[in-house]
Parts: C-alpha cells; sequence; structure tokens
C-alpha cells in the first residue's frame, strides 16, 4: 500500500510534486487555479490557469447598447465598480464630445476614491488572512462597511452600483452625502493608525514580506503591472497624474512609490493610497459645485464611426477602454485591458525559489480579482 | 488548617478505604481505574466542549464580534450543537488511502493527550498518578501525538496533507527540545521532576517570582515553544488554512475530525495546566511575602479554583497569541527555534543551575 502512494504522491524523476491551488482554495480568492511545481516547500514554477468565471463581458457587450454596458463593467473589478463605470462612461463621452457638468466630475472623483479606499481596505482584510492574521478581516470590513452605508444611502446598492451613466449620473446624489463622507474622513483617520498597529508593526508580518516576490521596475514594465503593485516596483504608473481625467486636475495629491519592489511595498503603496485618498476627497467634498446631475443626453446614444480609447485607474491598476463603433447603438468591438490580467501573468516571475507560504503571501499583495482577470 | 480543608486525598482515601471494605485489593484497583478513567473521559468531553465555545468568545472579542449568541444563553449550548453536527455527520471514505492508519491516526492523537492528562495534579490530592518523573512523563507522552499526526498525513495520500504533516512533523520535534529545557529549569530549582514536590516547592512563592530574571526566560521560551508543540497560531502552519487549506486533517470528516479538533484543544489545556503547575504554582494560592491578613484570605478560595485560574489565564494568552499575529513560514518556525529560543535556553540553564549552586535563589 505505502509504495502506491509513494508512486501517486510524488510525480517527476526530481522529486517535483505538483499541487493544483484552487480553484477552490483559501488564497487564490476566488476560482483561480495555480499549478504550483514544488521541491519540498520551494516553488520551481507555477501556471495560472484561467477562466473559470469567464462570462464572455466584451462578446456580451456587442449586443447591448451603451447605458446597458455599463452594468456589465460593475460586473469586472468589482471591487472598484465606480472605477469602472467610470471608464466606459469616459469613453462614450469622449466620442460624442460631450462636456459633463463639473458637478458630475467631482462626484465621480470622490465616488471613486471611496471605492479606492473601500477596495484596499478589503484588500488589507485579506492580505492579513493570508498571512494567517485573522482578526485583520474583521478590522477591514468594520471599517469599509461605513463606505457602503454612504453607497447605499445615495444609490440603494453597496457593492455594484451602475450608478454613473454616460453623460453623468443616475440621479443625484442624496443629501447626506457631503455630511456622511465628512463623518467618514474623520472615523477613518482615527481607525487607520489601528491597521499599522495590528499589522505593519508585527515583526512576525514584516519578516513574511519583506524581501519576497521581489518586482524590478523593469519586470513591472514588461509585465505591465500597474497600479498599486506597479508603484511598488518605483514604476510611476498612476494615471489620475499620468493623464487626469474628471476633477483629478483640480487635486493636489502624490502619487505613493515605494522603490524595494517587494511584498512589503506594495503593502506601503496601498497603505499610504488610502491616506491620500482621504485628502483627495477633503478637498473635493467641500466644493461640489452645484448643477445638473447628467448632461443633456439623446435618448439612444449612437456613437460616430471611429475608434475610442479610455484609460482610468482603478484601485489594481490601470483601467482602458477600447471601443469601435460602426455607427450603430451597440459597439462592433469593446476591449477591455483589465489591471489584474496583466497583474496575475507576473506571479511566476517573482515567486519562483520562495516558499510555498510566500506564494500566498504574493499573491495576497497583488490583490488579484478573479472575474475581472476572466471577464 | 485551611488547606486541609480542601484536601482531596481524605476524600479519595475514603472511598478507597469504603471499596476495600468489601472487596479484595485487585478488585478496589480495578473499580478505582475504572472510576478514574470515566471522571476523565467525562471531564475530556466537557472541557473540549467549553474551550471549543472559549476560543470563539475570546476570537470574538478580539475582531470585534460577539461570537455564538444564539444557541442557548450566550450561546453556551452551540458547541453542543456543533458536536452533535460532527456525531452524525457522514465518514467520508477516502479512496487509495491506507484505511487502517487512516483509521488509526485520530485515536493516537486523542489518547496521547489522554494519557498526559493523567498526570496533572488539579489539586491538593486530586492527581491520577503522581509519578517520581511526571514531568518526564508528561513530555514524554504529548510528544506522541506527532506520530498521529505524521500518520494521517501519510496515510490521507493528498498532497496537502503530507506538507502539513511533515511541516508538523519538523516544528514539533525542534519544538519539544526548548520545551524540555525550559521546563528543566524549574526541576533544577526545585530539584525533582515529581509534580507534587514541584507544587510544594512554591508553597512560600510561584518559581516564576522566586527564580529571578532566568525562571523568567523560562516562562516566555516555554510559552512560545509549547504554542508552536501544540500547532496553534501563529505557529499553525501544520494547518494553514490559507496555504495548505486545512494540512493534515484536510481528508477527515465528521467524528475522526472533530478526535483531531478536540486534541487540539486538549493539548492546549495540558500545555497551560503545566506552565500554570511548573510556573505559576499549580493549586498553591497567591500569597505575598508578609501580608498575612491577606494571604490568609487567598487560602480560603479553593486549590482547585487557583489551578483552573491560572490555567485558563495561560489558555487566553496563547489565543491571544492566534488571534492577533501572522503565521510565520515554515523556515523561519525552524531559525526561531535552533538560532535563538534553544541558544537561550541551553545559557539559561547552565545559569539556572549556577544559581541554584551558589544557593542565591530564594
Amino acid at each position: 500500500m505505502s509504495e502506491e502512494i509513494i508512486k501517486d504522491v510524488i510525480i517527476g524523476e526530481n522529486e517535483e510534486y505538483i499541487i493544483n491551488m484552487g480553484p477552490q482554495h483559501p488564497s487564490t480568492h476566488g476560482v483561480l487555479r495555480f499549478e504550483v511545481c514544488l521541491q519540498g516547500e520551494t516553488v520551481k514554477y507555477l501556471i495560472p490557469h484561467i477562466g473559470y468565471i469567464h462570462r464572455g463581458i466584451e462578446k456580451m457587450c456587442e449586443a447591448i447598447t451603451y447605458p446597458q454596458i455599463i452594468h456589465l463593467t460593475d460586473r469586472m473589478d468589482y471591487l472598484s465598480a465606480h472605477i469602472n463605470n467610470e471608464a466606459v462612461c469616459l469613453c462614450v463621452e469622449n466620442a460624442l464630445q460631450i462636456e459633463v457638468p463639473e458637478r458630475v466630475k467631482y462626484i465621480r472623483t470622490i465616488l471613486a476614491e471611496l471605492n479606492r479606499i473601500a477596495s484596499h481596505q478589503l484588500w488589507w482584510s485579506a492580505f492579513g488572512m493570508d498571512l494567517g492574521a485573522l482578526t485583520t478581516f474583521f478590522y477591514g470590513l468594520r471599517d469599509r462597511e461605513k463606505i457602503l452605508d454612504i453607497f447605499e444611502e445615495s444609490f440603494g446598492s453597496r457593492l455594484l452600483h451602475s450608478f454613473i451613466m454616460p453623460g453623468g449620473l443616475m440621479h443625484d446624489v442624496h443629501p447626506n452625502f457631503q455630511k456622511r463622507i465628512k463623518e467618514f474622513i474623520a472615523y477613518f483617520r482615527k481607525k487607520l493608525p489601528e491597521y499599522d498597529q495590528l499589522l505593519t508593526g508585527n515583526i512576525i508580518f514584516q519578516n513574511r514580506s519583506k524581501g519576497i516576490g521581489l518586482m524590478s521596475r523593469e519586470t513591472a514594465i514588461a509585465y505591465g503591472v500597474t497600479g498599486p503593485s506597479g508603484r511598488g516596483s518605483g514604476w510611476s504608473c498612476d494615471i489620475r497624474k499620468i493623464a487626469p481625467y474628471s476633477a483629478y486636475d483640480k487635486v493636489q495629491f502624490n502619487e505613493m512609490l515605494e522603490t524595494e519592489g517587494d511584498t512589503f511595498a506594495r503593502y506601503k503603496v496601498r497603505m499610504r493610497e488610502m491616506w491620500e485618498s482621504m485628502n483627495i476627497l477633503e478637498q473635493l467634498v467641500d466644493n461640489i459645485p452645484e448643477g445638473d446631475y447628467t448632461a443633456k443626453m439623446k435618448p439612444i446614444i449612437k456613437l460616430p464611426v471611429g475608434e475610442y480609447f479610455q484609460r482610468v485607474e482603478t484601485a489594481r491598476g490601470e483601467l482602458a477602454v477600447y471601443i469601435v463603433s460602426d455607427g450603430n447603438k451597440t459597439p462592433y468591438r469593446i476591449k477591455f485591458r483589465t489591471p489584474n490580467f496583466s497583474n496575475l501573468f507576473v506571479m511566476n516571475k517573482i515567486t519562483s525559489g520562495y516558499k510555498i507560504a510566500d506564494l500566498v503571501a504574493v499573491s495576497g499583495s497583488l490583490d488579484l480579482v478573479i472575474p475581472d482577470i476572466d471577464r | 488548617m485551611s488547606s486541609n480543608l480542601y484536601d482531596f486525598s481524605t476524600l479519595t482515601s475514603s472511598i478507597h478505604e469504603w471499596l476495600s471494605g468489601f472487596m479484595s485489593a485487585g478488585w478496589v484497583v480495578f473499580t478505582e481505574l475504572v472510576l478514574i478513567g470515566l471522571l476523565f473521559l467525562l471531564f475530556f468531553a466537557l472541557l473540549g466542549l467549553f474551550l471549543v465555545y472559549l476560543e470563539r468568545k475570546v476570537c470574538a472579542i478580539m475582531q470585534n464580534r460577539v461570537g455564538p449568541n444564539r444557541v442557548g444563553k450566550w450561546g453556551l449550548l452551540q458547541t453542543i450543537a456543533d458536536l452533535i453536527k460532527l456525531l452524525i455527520k457522514e465518514l467520508i471514505p477516502i479512496r487509495k488511502s491506507d484505511k487502517f492508519l487512516f483509521n488509526l491516526a485520530p485515536f493516537i492523537v486523542i489518547i496521547a493527550s489522554l494519557m498526559a492528562m493523567a498526570a496533572l495534579p488539579f489539586a491538593k490530592g486530586l492527581q491520577a498518578i503522581d509519578f517520581n518523573i511526571g514531568v518526564f512523563y508528561i513530555m514524554a507522552v504529548s510528544s506522541l501525538g506527532v506520530v498521529g499526526i505524521l500518520l494521517a498525513g501519510w496515510a490521507s495520500n493528498s498532497k496537502y496533507s503530507i506538507i502539513g504533516a511533515m511541516r508538523s512533523g519538523a516544528q514539533i520535534v525542534s519544538y519539544e527540545l526548548s520545551v524540555g529545557l525550559s521546563l528543566m529549569a524549574i526541576v533544577i530549582f526545585s530539584g525533582s521532576m515529581q509534580l507534587s514536590t514541584i507544587i510544594e516547592s512554591q508553597a512560600n512563592g510561584w518559581w516564576i517570582f522566586k527564580g529571578h530574571i532566568p525562571a523568567f526566560i523560562a516562562f516566555v521560551v516555554f510559552l512560545v515553544a509549547s504554542t508552536a508543540e501544540i500547532n496553534r497560531g501563529p505557529f499553525d502552519l501544520a494547518e494553514a488554512e490559507s496555504e495548505l487549506t486545512a494540512g493534515f486533517h484536510t481528508e477527515y470528516s465528521g467524528i475522526k475530525f472533530a478526535f483531531f479538533f478536540l486534541a487540539e484543544y486538549i493539548n492546549m489545556f495540558i500545555v497551560a495546566a503545566l506552565a500554570a503547575t511548573i510556573f505559576l504554582g499549580g493549586w498553591m494560592p497567591f500569597h505575598i511575602g508578609s501580608w498575612e491578613g491577606f494571604n490568609h484570605i487567598m487560602d480560603f478560595v479553593p486549590p482547585i479554583v487557583w489551578f483552573f485560574l491560572k490555567t485558563f489565564f495561560i489558555i487566553y494568552i496563547i489565543m491571544w497569541f492566534k488571534w492577533t499575529f501572522p503565521r510565520l513560514r515554515i523556515d523561519q518556525l525552524l531559525t526561531l527555534e535552533w538560532k535563538y529560543l534553544l541558544p537561550i535556553s541551553l545559557v539559561n540553564i547552565v545559569f539556572i543551575a549556577f544559581l541554584v549552586l551558589m544557593g542565591w535563589h530564594f
């Protein structure tokens, strides 16, 4: 019996040991499968297998109108739903050459930053869990709840909002909107240091994350790793700075850069981005101009013949929307360049040679959202 | 006076005499063994249930939650409901597993922890066997559990299980050394391996106070190393649910899983009870120097209450570890033991031997 077991368990001549992490595994945060080749506990190589949650969003978009596409973009990166909505809306508005009211721009930027904080909070919670610190999950979700309450009050939904429409917003925000955001900023400024006390300063955490999953700036550029993960390697890739959209040209903020390129650097970038997002919110929340919540739009949106491109910075990196229109009310072809798809494939490069526990830490630090990869 | 009041040996010897009145000596021993066995099994089950409940409540406090609060008053019946669920759950047979070893493993784990329980002194006279090598015995049987864990990982014929089991093997074998050496520190102080003698030697002050800094170092080393030895967070690499799903018990279900689960909690209790006995004076009440009145009041608290207070204090600390620290990596875990804890304990033990030789302790 035992010989049979040895043969079954150990594969290959060099005592390679191949395990499948996923599609149902606690550390892949969704239905992603890593085919991991181990030698002892050390990762030799890793092959990501994607497509378990492929819904053909790009193909579906070819059959529906532009306002309907908004609802599908929510379902890609569900943690940056507002920002995904905004990407398509900006693209459509650019194509139609519509100038949206200032009020809309401000509210969109506020929503994007709130969404970014909420997303980073959930990332922080899950990252702690990946490293075995189970308490972080409840701290992060406790504070994320406050943002979701703001969303719920204004749009009635907490996760998939579909609130930003081509030309503006679906309706105006709730009268409490500004008050609630100010309350949240005051609250979260007090709570964010708790995150550092619980996790950042912990010596075990630092040992687990420093020097792990090293990604050089060149690697980040070569693989197109954008967002906080790319900025952790010192690559200045913040679309909010490079190509400002909405109200980002009206606010003062810094792009967070770390040069170490390890898991801890990516962690620090996200932690600092939460502070910076609160700064952006503070600059905007009192200055929302009065006005319409939407520009005047035709009932049926038809894009002129041509190719249109727009990119935005989601909580995970650069989301680009590329629309080819043949003049109909549906796009001829639509392509989403989603950040997680690019961020995922650097995994093999930056985890080989590390331990299996580091693999979990690195995949946590890249902050992967699987539906965004598969689309 | 009051310590005699709470002495359990009068009760146990009266039971012994009563039994001897109508039985031959052999039958008396047999009856007593059965009685003690039943008592331990009952205690075992109740303790397991309570510890699971306690863990869930402590974890809830750490995480800003309420914890179980639906079944029974304050959720007290929650773990009983869980136990019933585990009992009636299907035992999933694993194809291509080594059936015999697969079924044997949970029993080895749980028997090891049951055996260790036998030597624990719960109160004055309330101890199943008072070995003259009590410390040694507990060390020996509690390390038997690793055999069960290795068997579980091996026999499951699952890749995650075997990684978990191998981690656990490396971990327990390493940390056993530090646990042993830190216990040895107090054995040197008290000059005995018999648990009752060690407790008696703390009548005028617990070793953690009497033993200067070395005893405190030994206590901390013991706490860290024993947390690792019982596979609890932040050293729960053998289970590491975010990496290995559930480690060595991935393939177990129903009551067999419950055995592993129970053994983990009982081991935690044993380790905490051992720490309380060796370092914190076991069932000895808390005394401060010459405060006669204060000491007198303390004497009125029954020894069994003292024992459980101290034990649950240590258990709380161990739970606190688990719910606030991230998990270590396997190489960091072994580095911590072989490069830090072991040298520290070795130097510490030499230092203590020197202290005792010179007679510089209280």
